[in-house]
């Protein structure tokens, strides 16, 4: 069953300096339960790709194209009523930094108990107990205490369990993570991985992880997306993109990775820096970085897809021939 | 062979003290006292010339302090910095200065570690000129050579650091610590701000750096991957303490010290797929009030009775290998 599918979405921000195209179509379609991995780096647009589907770009940006279909249903062209019913029931996210989720000032309980009863007429008891059950699952110790702290009595790691824990109220369908373990510790980062892997599967969440980590994805996702510029430039399984890519950007971006089959070797680096957005090659945005270029990269890169639901968007893919 | 670096039991204790009112709510009997974080605690560290050494641990393990100090930027509560063999804080006037001037630092943040009224040739052509190592007729030449170096072009010198991107801010900073013409770098998380494609990019400048200048280095960072790449030798702190240290093929392959253990098998890696995380239990505790014992008893796995009370000592257990723990023989 798919849960979201999201077809030639475009969402620009017009500035004074000029139209930034953060993200210039993107398609991608997420199962009931699937994990995919959207990955780039900071300006790629995988952000406010995330941003987009739960209607909060705020102004001057604005989806300028393209469809969001959530279960049927147009969320490009929904209200902002109805987006408020979706958002922290039936889609839900979480932030880099939990202090961007969690109000200050406060309690932990107040937070949990209003996002419940937002969504649902029930009691503040029993609304209460349903906090303190979610806090449990996310392998708080003593809940009952913790329901009572402010935020800035917690560390940063228990601040993104409240924040998990907040997300999964209201059991939605789908789970934005936005970076959410970039400023945490190894030994932190494995336990929020592992509270969010969990309760995906027990509950049937599809989850989004945006990352620029490659390797983290690698462990958890059943599919990844990775983002150049605005575009989704290759797209398949996790074992396909990881053992096999295509795309010279992916390539590139895994040979940037340190790992033990490298040690003390140079690492495959991708020369010069990532692009300005305001002044956007025409055609390929990776070219001027591409060490296989050619002069065909000038127009639009056609989309191939390979065996395995495996697309790349390039004139000159690593690999075999691919029927495009 | 003389270390080039050398630290004994060196150690930075932060103190926050009481203001009048709370002296005077002391006196008064109220239950309030100094509080003291032993940021780093009677850390021993040898560093040879020509090594690379990875100082890994999580965020408040005291790895920064530690590297703060051996660059000579905070000075230490307690035990000395050797350089070459020499007590740095016995040296006085030119041998002082020279000294200050073979340890140089690198930031994490190439956005904060660089004066932004500064054009990129003051920046860089500052300190070898204060410090006579240049003259001024010489210095454009000089400051050309260093940006070349690390792989700007010297013609964008006129510049200030905001017309850069991150990662050529960072290459700006190595210039700057480069300039004095250092032979040890403490490296602070020097990539962790940068984009991964930009990361390696300066990944590789280390190591070609390295080489040309015949450099030494203190790499610190919590990115298990990026020490594994780099270093010869990898420091493992908790809370203060070093727990083991070990040349870094040796490590990864066997890590001894439990804590160790649990932080290998955590680093994600390209090549597990679907993998269970499966984390070790609880945090970092509060440097404020350290678990007595060893400090990582209450999240080992293996913890013994007498961890509780008795500090393990580091000691070598095999040659080049010290581990901090009770189950070998600590």
């Amino acid at each position: 069953m798919t849960v979201l599918s999201v077809e030639g979405l475009k969402t620009h921000f017009f500035t004074r300096a000029g139209v930034v195209r953060a993200v210039d179509g993107v398609d991608f379609a997420l199962e009931r339960g699937e994990i995919m991995g959207l990955v780039g780096e900071s300006g790629s647009g995988k952000s406010v790709t995330g941003f987009s589907v739960l209607g909060l770009v705020d102004p001057p940006g604005r989806i300028a194209d393209g469809k969001i279909v959530f279960h049927g249903e147009d969320l490009a062209q929904a209200s902002e009523a109805r987006m408020q019913a979706l958002r922290g029931a039936r889609i839900a996210m979480i932030f880099q930094d939990p202090m961007m989720t969690l109000n200050p000032v406060l309690r932990i309980d107040t937070q949990m108990i209003e996002a419940i009863r937002a969504h649902e007429a029930v009691s503040r008891t029993e609304a209460w107990t349903r906090a303190r059950d979610g806090l449990a699952q996310v392998g708080i110790p003593s809940p009952e205490q913790r329901l009572r702290a402010y935020p800035h009595q917690l560390s940063g790691g228990m601040r993104q369990r409240v924040a998990i824990a907040i997300a999964f109220l209201n059991n939605p369908d789908l789970l934005i993570a936005d970076e959410p373990t970039t400023a945490l510790d190894v030994t932190i980062q494995a336990q929020i991985v592992h509270v969010a892997q969990t309760l995906c599967r027990e509950r049937g969440t599809a989850l989004i992880w945006i990352t620029h980590d490659l390797a983290v994805v690698a462990g958890l996702a059943d599919r990844i997306a990775v983002m150049y510029a605005g575009r989704i430039v290759e797209a398949g399984e996790t074992d396909e993109i990881i053992d096999r890519p295509r795309h010279p950007y992916t390539v590139g971006l895994l040979g940037s990775v340190p790992s033990a089959n490298k040690r003390g070797q140079r690492l495959a680096q991708i020369p010069g820096m990532t692009p300005n957005m305001l002044s956007l090659p025409k055609g390929c945005a990776f070219r001027e970085r591409c060490p296989r270029a050619v002069d065909a990269c000038g127009d639009e890169p056609p989309l191939h897809s390979g065996g395995h639901a495996h697309t790349v968007r390039c004139f000159q893919p690593h690999g075999a021939k691919v029927d495009a | 062979m003389t270390p080039l670096i050398e630290v004994q039991g060196l150690s930075k204790r932060f103190v926050k003290r009481l203001d009048l009112a709370g002296k005077i709510a002391q006196r008064l009997g109220a239950d309030i006292h100094e509080e003291v974080v032993h940021a780093v605690d009677s850390v021993d560290l040898t560093v040879r010339p020509g090594e690379v050494v990875g100082l890994v641990g999580e965020s408040g393990c005291g790895k920064s302090t530690l590297g703060r100090m051996i660059a000579g930027i905070l000075p230490p509560t307690g035990g000395t910095v050797l350089l070459d063999g020499q007590d740095v804080s016995e040296m006085n006037g030119p041998e002082r200065g020279d000294a200050a001037l073979a340890v140089q630092m690198i930031f994490q943040d190439p956005f904060a570690s660089l004066n932004p009224r500064m054009r990129v040739e003051q920046i860089v052509g500052e300190a070898p000129l204060v410090h006579g190592l240049i003259d001024r007729a010489g210095l454009p030449d000089y400051v050309d050579d260093i940006l070349t170096k690390v792989g700007l072009d010297p013609s964008l010198k006129r510049r200030y650091p905001h017309q850069f991107s991150g990662g050529q801010r960072q290459r700006i900073g190595i210039a700057r610590a480069l300039a004095v013409r250092p032979r040890f770098l403490v490296c602070d998380e020097a990539i962790a701000a940068l984009d991964v494609s930009i990361q390696a990019q300066v990944l590789n400048l280390f190591m070609d750096l390295r080489e040309e200048f015949s450099l030494t280095y203190l790499f610190i960072s919590h990115d298990l991957s990026v020490v594994e790449h780099i270093a010869d030798r990898i420091v493992i702190m908790y809370l203060g303490r070093v727990v083991e240290s070990a040349p870094t093929e040796a490590l990864f392959a066997s890590p001894q010290h439990p804590y160790t253990q649990a932080l290998l098998s955590e680093v994600p890696r390209l090549d597990q797929r679907k993998r269970n995380f499966t984390p070790i239990a609880g945090e970092i505790p509060s440097p404020l009030a350290p678990p007595p014992g060893c400090h990582f008893h209450p999240r080992c796995p293996m913890a013994m009775e007498h961890c509780r009370t008795a500090i393990p000592s580091l000691a070598a257990r095999q040659k080049d290998w010290e581990i901090s723990c009770h189950l070998h023989g600590g």
